[in-house]
């Protein structure tokens, strides 16, 4: 970010676009969009240095609603367009919107090449597993046998999983959180301040098309069981404690198990690494109802970033070399007529 | 040389001893044998000596088609003479075929008494069963229209380089370099550059240099011996008058190149150029990728979709966006492009056109991607098109089509054509400063009482460009409808009405700010317009000029900015009793003429991947005012 003269501390208010929000009532969005707001709020950065690029869909109309710069942009292209974007003006601050149609189907070949370049912004892909805007059909991370208009007898393609799709794309940040989470502007402030790729995946309730989908581990109340909440260099630990994640050695693969009187080592409780990508690419998969749901910092081991890289290597060739249009075009074998 | 062209049939050439105007050179050989390689050097030579040219690669579109096959065959087409050359010649007086496949597939075009180099030592048993000859032609008195040149020049290659003590396989890839030896020495070449060439090329194996310079030495001893001197004279072409100033040789993609650089210059930007690699548009990024110290950035994109995609972005963000593709990627860029039009940010679209639909003919040449190109988005989505006509014409038309992006905020699509990308010709190299600049100026202000209003036109119906980053004047944007002034969403029916003829108005008002069409060759008025655009310049010209060297009553009119077109075009083509319009399409152009004028334009189209002969075109002036 610039070095710019700072500016008086911004509210909410502040980051609030003068447009109506037109989500349906209850939508998860309104959730999100608060959660992000407040986000911006507590990391105190400039809305004029700020754009928040998207693509198409319910999730995509957020830019509309935050008082920075936004582009709506075109179904699942908003990686592109956030490419040249940053490569033009590496100072601004990129935050996408996608969801799961946009970036996992139509946009799914975008996605994954923006995050393997490792280009600096913040990904937010809304999940609801569902197609919202163009009427609840279902969507490449709809469960199987979601019923649908275009699934009358239950899907039959089995979901995708945007996490782990994001560690195979070579993700160096990956996080989970949900709608209603009280702790999703923490999770969003930490991919911030990862520099890179930052994809995080939030749970988003539709209310009209797949009501209630998440209420397992998302429900406002009662779900916290069913969460496991990972810090770094924290043990594993979910359910007050009483429940811990511990490595099944024999199968290579995590376990549940039962922490008594607060003795998580004794039960084998692993400490969470979040530079561990082997075992960040056993919580993405960890499958739902046997476990938890892992939420949180997934995974943050940065590396270099695609623009700083570019930035980098285009001053470089340029090192020495003098703009000189003239003599570029005069280059080469030539030859001279007389007058 | 000078008996090969005493039995010449066209009256045009002179006969006896007297040299030729203009000599057309073919190298034809397997797409292995370096044939692009050759014709490229030949023509720097050529250049070199002062001779005007005008090239014709012609290759296939496998990397290396199977060795000695008719579809592997790669040919290189060089005009060149001591008169102003606009085409690259209708028929060659001179074929080099390195095996009978390059034989076979060229024979045919080359002028009755036309001259046959052919490397004997290729025309073996397996070679010919290839070429689907039962018998040798060399042999058979098939050939007998012509003048027949053969000699091992495979084993005169291998004695060449044999004291470099390369493998076999190695050393016949000299061959080329001997060839191209015969070549130089036939029309008095100097060799110093191409040997210095070949030290550059090969600086990191001066063995590899050492016997390619042996190898091109010796193709031009052998023609200085007395072993054929018989049969052919070296003959000189005097140089063409031209203007007097610095000349090189340049290609479509590097002057498109270099007038983007130019471009963006003018207008004080930096330059973004996200693409994606397509035959034959990808030259222009690798020409730009080597541009970086001019504030370039390139981008290889994922897909086309990216690659346009990145670069409206980086409009967006304050640079000149710029991408380019050949037609099959241009449609997938459409979408991107409609969005351009809609948020009217700047945005430069290069199209080196190729044969078509699909992947078509990805190495040969066509003009049919104009109603793409003037017409192919979803949504009334006008925007300017502008075509170029040769490599050096490139230059301008690219400079052009970044003074409309940026002046009237809106995507441009730059029409070229797999012939103009690759080939050459001379190139008065302009001065950098006799253009006038077109500096562009963001908003930094607020626009309107307490607040931006991103989309409050201007006269000409022109927003303001706005970069993310300048404080206060946050605002979003995107493809839909959105409120006048302000930029809000909103679709009601007034609205998108009164938005949708904004564009339009827009478009069309820029043929205020385009030159007016002028005529090529001839007057206003009178019996026969013929009118081309893009490549068809060379063939119409000449044609045109014979035509009225004949005392036809016909001129030639090109147009460059296709849409929307120049304000007076309609007046100037209703000056006239006739209309031709010459195409490689099926008759795009004269659609849209039709269309727009109410006027009888008739087509004259050709789509064989092949550029149109002078003849054709005489022939149909000729029959147009019979």
């Amino acid at each position: 970010m610039n070095d710019m003269t700072p500016i008086a501390k911004l509210t909410i208010k502040d980051w609030e676009s003068d447009q109506e929000v037109r989500w349906c009532p209850g939508c998860g969005d309104y959730a999100i969009l608060k959660a992000v707001q407040r986000t911006m709020v507590d990391l105190g950065t400039d809305p004029s240095q700020t754009v928040f690029v998207s693509g198409i869909g319910c999730s995509s109309r957020f830019p509309y609603y935050m008082a920075s710069y936004g582009f709506h942009t075109i179904h699942g292209r908003a990686p592109a367009f956030a490419t040249g974007i940053k490569l033009a003006n590496p100072e601004l601050d990129i935050w996408l919107v996608t969801g799961d149609g946009d970036g996992m189907s139509i946009g799914g070949n975008h996605t994954m090449h923006m995050i393997r370049r490792n280009l600096d912004c913040q990904i937010m892909l809304f999940n609801n597993e569902i197609y919202g805007l163009t009427k609840g059909q279902y969507s490449p991370t709809s469960r199987l046998g979601t019923n649908s208009p275009t699934s009358p007898g239950g899907s039959v393609d089995r979901p995708a999983l945007p996490c782990a799709f994001a560690l195979g794309s070579g993700a160096r940040f990956v996080a989970r959180g949900f709608d209603v989470s009280k702790n999703l502007p923490e999770v969003l402030k930490a991919a911030h301040a990862h520099r890179g790729a930052a994809f995080v995946e939030i749970f988003q309730n539709c209310i009209v098309y797949n009501k209630d989908r998440f209420e397992d581990f998302a429900a406002p109340k009662g779900a916290e069981a069913q969460q496991l909440w990972l810090q770094n260099g924290e043990p594993m630990l979910f359910d007050k404690g009483t429940k811990g994640i511990a490595l099944d050695a024999e199968n290579l693969t995590l376990k549940v198990v039962d922490v008594v009187d607060g003795d998580w080592q004794a039960a084998g409780v692993i400490v969470h690494d979040v530079t561990n990508r082997s075992v960040a690419h056993m919580l993405v998969e960890l499958p739902f109802g046997t476990f938890p749901m892992a939420l949180g910092v997934i995974y943050d081991d940065p590396r270099p970033t695609f623009d700083a890289t570019v930035t980098a290597q285009n001053a470089k060739l340029a090192e020495g070399k003098e703009p000189n249009l003239a003599k570029l075009l005069a280059k080469g074998q030539t030859w001279t007529v007389e007058g | 040389m000078a008996t090969l062209l005493a039995d010449s049939d066209s009256t045009a050439q002179p006969k006896g001893d007297a040299v030729p105007d203009a000599v057309v050179v073919r190298f034809a050989g397997d797409s292995g044998d370096g044939m692009q390689l050759t014709g490229g050097q030949f023509t720097l030579s050529t250049a070199l000596a002062g001779n005007d040219l005008a090239t014709f690669p012609d290759f296939p579109a496998e990397i290396r088609a199977p060795q000695g096959t008719l579809f592997g065959v790669s040919a290189f087409q060089i005009n060149f003479g001591s008169t102003a050359i606009d085409t690259a010649g209708d028929q060659p007086d001179v074929l080099v075929a390195m095996n009978p496949a390059a034989l076979k597939m060229n024979v045919g075009a080359l002028k009755a008494g036309g001259l046959i180099i052919a490397d004997s030592g290729e025309f073996t048993k397996r070679n010919l069963e290839k070429a689907k000859y039962e018998v040798s032609p060399l042999e058979d008195g098939s050939l007998a229209k012509w003048q027949l040149l053969s000699f091992d020049i495979s084993a005169l290659t291998l004695e060449a380089v044999k004291p470099f003590g390369l493998g076999n396989k190695e050393a016949l890839r000299c061959k080329n370099m001997w060839t191209l030896g015969l070549a130089l020495w036939m029309f008095d070449r100097d060799r110093a550059p191409l040997q210095q060439w070949l030290r550059d090329k090969f600086a990191k194996n001066p063995v590899l240099a050492d016997a390619n310079i042996a190898a091109l030495n010796a193709g031009h001893a052998y023609g200085e011996t007395a072993e054929i001197g018989g049969q052919f004279r070296q003959q000189h072409l005097a140089p063409v008058p031209s203007a007097p100033g610095l000349y090189r040789t340049v290609t479509g993609a590097e002057s498109i190149s270099y007038g983007l650089v130019a471009g963006a210059q003018l207008a004080g930007l930096k330059m973004f150029f996200g693409g994606y690699p397509i035959t034959p548009a990808s030259s222009i990024l690798h020409s730009l990728a080597k541009l970086k110290e001019f504030g370039v950035t390139t981008f290889q994109a994922e897909d086309e979709i990216a690659a346009i995609c990145s670069a409206i972005g980086a409009s967006y963000a304050g640079q000149l966006g710029v991408t380019s593709s050949s037609g099959p990627g241009i449609a997938l860029k459409g979408e991107a492009m409609g969005l351009a039009v809609m948020t009217e940010l700047p945005l430069v679209i290069v199209n080196s056109q190729r044969g078509g639909p699909s992947t078509g003919l990805p190495t040969k040449t066509e003009q049919s991607d104009l109603y793409q190109a003037v017409y192919g988005r979803n949504g009334d989505t006008p925007l300017p098109v502008i075509a170029s006509r040769s490599p050096a014409d490139c230059y301008d038309c690219a400079i052009e089509a970044v003074r409309l992006a940026v002046q009237f905020m809106t995507p441009v699509m730059l029409l070229t054509d797999g012939y103009i990308a690759n080939a050459a010709e001379p190139w008065l190299v302009p001065d950098p400063d006799s253009y006038t600049p077109f500096p562009v100026t963001f908003l930094e202000e607020k626009n309107g009482e307490d607040r931006v209003l991103p989309y409050k036109r201007d006269d000409r119906g022109v927003r303001p460009w706005i970069k993310p980053g300048t404080p206060g004047l946050m605002h979003r944007i995107g493809g839909i409808e959105k409120a006048p002034d302000t930029g809000d969403l909103d679709y009601s029916p007034g609205t998108h009405q009164l938005q949708t003829d904004a564009r339009k108005d827009k478009v069309d008002g820029i043929a205020n700010a385009i030159p007016a069409q002028e005529v090529t060759v001839g007057e206003a008025g009178g019996k026969l317009a013929v009118v081309g655009w893009g490549s068809t310049y060379g063939p119409i010209h000449q044609a045109v000029n014979r035509a009225r060297a004949k005392g036809m009553d016909v001129s030639q009119i090109h147009v460059r900015h296709i849409w929307p077109l120049p304000a007076n075009l309609g007046e100037l083509l209703h000056s006239y009793d006739k209309v031709l319009v010459p195409e490689m399409n099926t008759g795009q152009f004269k659609t849209v003429l039709r269309d727009q004028y109410l006027v009888d334009a008739k087509p004259l189209n050709k789509v064989s991947g092949q550029p149109f002969t002078i003849a054709e075109i005489e022939a149909a002036i000729a029959g147009e005012l019979a």
